[in-house]
C-alpha cells in the first residue's frame, strides 16, 4: 500500500469508527494522531470531506489545540513539563539543558528524527517536580545530570537497535 | 456483573460482596498513583506477586489509586493492621512477604520516619502527613480496586444512589445538596444547587450533566487522582445529579494528559452499565441515563465552561458571552450543569450522610473538606485532604512539614493562573472559599504551590502571564493584547530594563484586561500581577531601582562566584560547565568568569560543597 492510500485508508475506518459524527471531530483527529504520530494535511482533508465539514474548520480545530502537530514528529517525544511546581524546582534550567543536549529547541525534532522537543503545561505529577515525560514514562526530580543520563539511555538503546 | 433490578437487591449485592471483602482480611495494597508509578511501582507490585507466588502464601496484591504522600512513594500498606511502608524498592519485596505478611513482623527501615525526633511511625494514620486530614473524599482511594465495581460497592458504592431513587425525590435531592451548601471545587465557589435547580426548571430538552476533568491549573492533580483511583465515586455523584435535573446524558471531559484516567472511568463506565446503575431504567426504575468520555486537546481555556461545551461539540474551545447561562443553553444550546469531578465526588457523601451532617464540617459559607495539591518548596508533597477552615500554617507546617533544607518560607500560590501568591503575614489565614477571594487570591481547582526565598516573585508573576499568553485563546484584544503586554513588560524588569513606571502601567492594564475580557481566564489574568505587587513590591523596586532580584532567580541581575574558603578545587564544575566558564587547577579554588557564564546553574547543581555564591 502507497503512503497516500495507506493514509485515506485509516482515515476512513477511524472516521467510520466514530460514526461520522460531526461532533467527533476532535476524536477523530487524536485517534488520526495516534496512527501516524502527527496530522497529515491528506489525513485532514480526507477525515473533513467525510465528516462533511470544510477543511477550513478542521484547520481550525488542528491548530487550535496544544496536543495536535500538523509536523512529522521524532521517534521520542520529550515533553518538558513548565507546571508552576516544576518552574519553583528549576523546570526552565531543565528545558535550557534539554535544548543543549538535544541541539533542539521545543517544536523541533532532531535532524535523525529520533527525538521531538515539547514543553507542556503540567502533565499533573507534581509532587515528582521537575517533570519530564518521554514516551509514556514519568521521569521525576530530574537534573541536569539526569538529562544526561536518560538521553545517553535512548540513544544507546537506539544504537543497538 | 450482573443486572441489578432495584435498590433492594442493590443492597443484598453490597452484603454479598463485604462477605468476601472481609475489613480484618490480609491483603497488601500498593499505590498506583501518578507519583508511585514515577517512582516504579509497578515493579515493585510484580515483584511483591513473584514472591507470594515463590513463597506460596496466599494474599492479595491490590494496585489502588494515589495515597496522597506522593513525597514518599512507592507506598505499600500491610492490611488489616495497616502498617505503612514508604520509599518500597523491589529488592524489598520478598522480606515483606516473608517477615511481615507471613509472621506480622514489622521492618524498621521502611518504616516513616520522623524528621524531627528520628522515631518511627508504624500505622498510616499516626504518620503526621496524614494524622490532621480529614479524607472523606480522597480516602477510599487507598482501599479500592478502581478497575473493580465489586470493590467500591463492598465499601457501600452506590448506596447514596439507591437511596437517592428509591427515598428521595428529585427537588428533595436537590434541597438537600443546597442544605449542604456544596460548593463548586473547580474554582470559583459558585453553589452547586444553584445550578441544580436552574436547569431543572429550564425549558429544553434533553438535559445534560458534565464533570469537568479538565483540570489545567499547573500545579493541581487532584482531579486526576480522583478519576484514576476512585472513578465510581465521580460516576455515581454525576448519576444523582442527572435524576435531581432530569437530565437524560453526561459527559466526563478529561484532559488529554491524563490517559489513565480515561482507561479507568472507561471502565467504570462500562461495568455500571452492566450493572444497571447507568443506561435504560436505572435500578429499576423510569430514569434512564447514560455518560461518555470526551478527551480534551490540550487547551488550558477548554476548563471555562462555554468553551468546554464548543470542544465536546467538536469545535475550537472558544469562551462565548456569559449572559447566556449554561443552565438554560449550554451545551448544544440545551440546558446543562456542569460540576468539577471532586465537586460531583462530593455528592453521594451528602446523600449518604444528610445535609447537616456534612454541613457540620467547615466553616460558615465554606462546607466540608477540600483536597489540595501540596506542592513546591514543600517537605512533605502531596495531596492532602482538609476540613474548610484550616490554616495555611497548618496544612504547610503540620500536614507538609515545612520548607526543605531549613530556607525561609516567602509564599504560597493558590488558586492557579487566576490565583495569587499569599504572604508569611497572612498564614493563619483560615483557608475557604471567601477568605482566600479576600486577600487577593483564590481556591480555584485546589493547587498550593509553596515557594521559598529562592524564588522570585516578579519571575512567578511573569511566568503565569507566559502561560496565560500563551493559553489565551484570542478571541478578545484585552486578554489577547493586555497579557502579552504586560508579560513583555516583566520581561524587561526582569531582564533589567525596567523604568520607573512600568507598575503604574501594569496596574492600568491590568484593570482594562480584568474589566474588558469575556470569560475568566482574562477576568482573573493580571491576579498573580496584582497579588505579588501587593504583598511584594519592594521585590519589584529591587529590580527596577538596584537592578537586583534577591532571590537570585533572574539571571540578568545576577552573577555566580566561589567561595575560595568552601571550594575544594575538586574540578567538577570546570567538567560541567557548558561555556567553560569556570577554571582552576586541581585542589586550589576556582574562579568563574562571570563574561562567559550563562547562569544556567550546572555548577550549582554538581558542587557538593555549596560553595557557588549567587548574588
Amino acid at each position: 500500500m502507497t503512503k497516500a492510500s495507506n493514509i485515506a485508508a485509516t482515515t476512513k475506518t477511524i472516521v467510520k469508527k466514530h460514526g461520522r459524527d460531526k461532533s467527533a471531530l476532535i476524536a477523530v483527529l487524536q485517534d488520526i494522531q495516534e496512527a501516524f504520530n502527527y496530522l497529515p494535511k491528506d489525513a485532514l482533508k480526507a477525515a473533513g470531506k467525510s465528516l462533511g465539514i470544510p477543511f477550513s474548520r478542521v484547520y481550525e480545530v488542528a491548530t487550535f489545540y496544544n496536543a495536535f502537530s500538523l509536523k512529522p514528529r521524532g521517534e521520542h517525544i520529550v515533553k518538558i513539563c513548565m507546571g508552576t511546581a516544576c518552574h519553583v524546582r528549576g523546570a526552565a534550567a531543565i528545558q535550557d539543558k534539554m535544548e543543549r543536549t538535544l541541539c533542539i529547541k521545543p517544536g523541533e525534532t532532531t535532524p535523525d528524527n529520533k527525538f521531538s522537543l515539547e514543553t507542556v503545561n503540567c502533565v499533573g505529577a507534581c509532587a515528582l517536580g521537575p517533570v519530564v515525560v518521554i514516551d509514556t514514562e514519568y521521569h521525576g526530580q530530574v537534573t541536569m545530570n539526569k538529562v544526561d543520563k536518560i538521553i545517553g539511555k535512548l540513544k544507546e538503546e537506539g544504537a543497538q537497535q | 456483573m450482573k443486572k441489578i433490578s432495584n435498590a433492594q437487591a442493590l443492597r443484598q449485592v453490597q452484603e454479598d460482596l463485604k462477605k468476601n471483602f472481609d475489613p480484618n482480611k490480609k491483603m497488601v495494597t500498593i499505590c498506583a498513583g501518578t507519583g508511585c508509578r514515577g517512582y516504579g511501582c509497578i515493579k515493585v507490585k510484580e515483584e511483591l506477586e513473584a514472591e507470594i507466588k515463590k513463597q506460596n502464601i496466599d494474599v492479595e496484591v491490590r494496585a489502588t489509586g494515589c495515597f496522597g504522600f506522593c513525597e514518599k512513594g512507592p507506598l505499600v500498606v500491610i492490611h488489616p493492621e495497616k502498617i505503612f511502608y514508604q520509599q518500597v524498592k523491589t529488592k524489598d519485596a520478598a522480606d515483606i512477604i516473608s517477615k511481615t505478611v507471613a509472621q506480622g513482623e514489622v521492618i524498621e527501615k521502611l518504616l516513616y520516619r520522623d524528621p524531627v525526633t528520628s522515631a518511627t511511625v508504624m500505622k498510616e494514620e499516626d504518620v503526621p502527613f496524614y494524622k490532621k486530614q480529614k479524607r472523606l473524599v480522597f480516602g477510599s482511594n487507598g482501599i479500592i480496586d478502581p478497575t473493580q465495581i465489586e470493590s467500591y460497592m463492598a465499601i457501600g458504592g452506590y448506596s447514596a444512589l439507591a437511596k437517592a431513587l428509591s427515598e428521595m425525590s428529585p427537588e428533595g435531592i436537590i434541597d438537600e445538596v443546597k442544605k449542604a451548601a456544596l460548593r463548586g471545587r473547580g474554582g470559583g465557589g459558585f453553589l452547586a444547587a444553584s445550578k441544580w435547580e436552574g436547569s431543572r426548571k429550564a425549558h429544553g430538552s434533553p438535559k445534560y450533566v458534565i464533570a469537568n476533568g479538565d483540570e489545567g491549573d499547573p500545579g493541581a492533580y487532584m482531579d486526576r487522582s480522583l478519576m484514576e483511583g476512585n472513578p465510581h465515586s465521580v460516576v455515581e455523584g454525576m448519576i444523582i445529579g442527572a435524576y435531581a435535573v432530569g437530565a437524560s446524558e453526561g459527559y466526563i471531559y478529561v484532559r488529554n494528559e491524563y490517559p489513565l484516567a480515561v482507561v479507568h472511568l472507561t471502565m467504570a463506565i462500562q461495568s455500571a452499565r452492566e450493572a444497571g446503575l447507568l443506561g435504560k431504567n436505572i435500578l429499576g426504575t423510569d430514569f434512564s441515563f447514560d455518560i461518555h468520555i470526551n478527551k480534551g486537546g490540550g487547551a488550558f481555556v477548554c476548563g471555562e465552561s462555554s468553551a468546554l461545551f464548543a470542544s465536546i461539540e467538536g469545535r475550537a474551545g472558544e469562551p462565548r458571552a456569559k449572559y447566556v447561562h449554561a443552565v438554560e443553553k449550554g451545551l448544544w444550546d440545551k440546558p446543562t450543569v456542569l460540576n468539577n469531578v471532586e465537586t460531583w465526588a462530593n455528592v453521594p457523601l451528602i446523600i449518604n450522610n444528610g445535609a447537616d451532617w456534612y454541613a457540620s464540617i467547615g466553616t460558615e459559607k465554606s462546607k466540608g473538606t477540600k483536597i489540595f495539591s501540596l506542592v513546591g518548596k514543600i517537605n512533605n508533597t502531596g495531596l492532602v485532604e482538609v476540613p474548610m477552615g484550616m490554616k495555611l500554617r497548618e496544612i504547610i507546617y503540620d500536614i507538609g512539614g515545612g520548607i526543605p533544607k531549613g530556607r525561609k518560607f516567602k509564599a504560597v500560590q493558590t488558586g492557579g493562573p487566576s490565583g495569587g501568591c499569599i504572604p508569611e503575614s497572612l498564614l493563619d489565614l483560615p483557608v475557604d472559599f471567601d477568605k482566600l477571594y479576600e486577600v487577593g487570591s483564590m481556591m480555584g481547582s485546589g493547587g498550593m504551590i509553596v515557594m521559598d526565598d529562592r524564588s522570585c516573585m516578579v519571575d512567578v508573576a511573569k511566568y503565569f502571564l507566559a502561560f496565560l499568553q500563551e493559553e489565551s485563546c484570542g478571541k478578545c484584544v484585552p486578554c489577547r493584547e493586555g497579557v502579552r503586554r504586560m508579560r513583555e513588560i516583566l520581561e524587561d524588569i526582569c531582564a533589567g530594563k525596567g523604568t520607573e513606571g512600568d507598575i503604574d502601567l501594569l496596574e492600568k492594564i491590568a484593570t482594562g484586561v480584568a474589566d474588558g475580557s469575556l470569560c475568566a481566564l482574562g477576568g482573573s489574568a493580571p491576579n498573580p500581577v496584582l497579588s505579588t505587587l501587593r504583598y511584594f513590591r519592594e521585590e519589584y523596586d529591587a529590580h527596577i531601582k538596584d537592578h537586583r532580584c534577591p532571590a537570585g532567580v533572574c539571571k540578568a541581575l545576577i552573577t555566580y562566584s566561589i567561595d575560595p574558603e568552601k571550594c575544594t578545587g575538586c574540578t567538577l564544575c570546570v567538567k560541567v560547565c557548558p561555556v567553560q566558564a569556570t577554571s582552576g587547577e586541581k585542589k586550589k579554588p576556582h574562579t568563574i568568569d562571570n563574561n562567559k557564564c550563562t547562569r544556567c546553574g550546572a555548577c550549582i547543581e554538581s558542587c557538593k560543597f555549596e560553595a557557588i555564591n549567587v548574588k
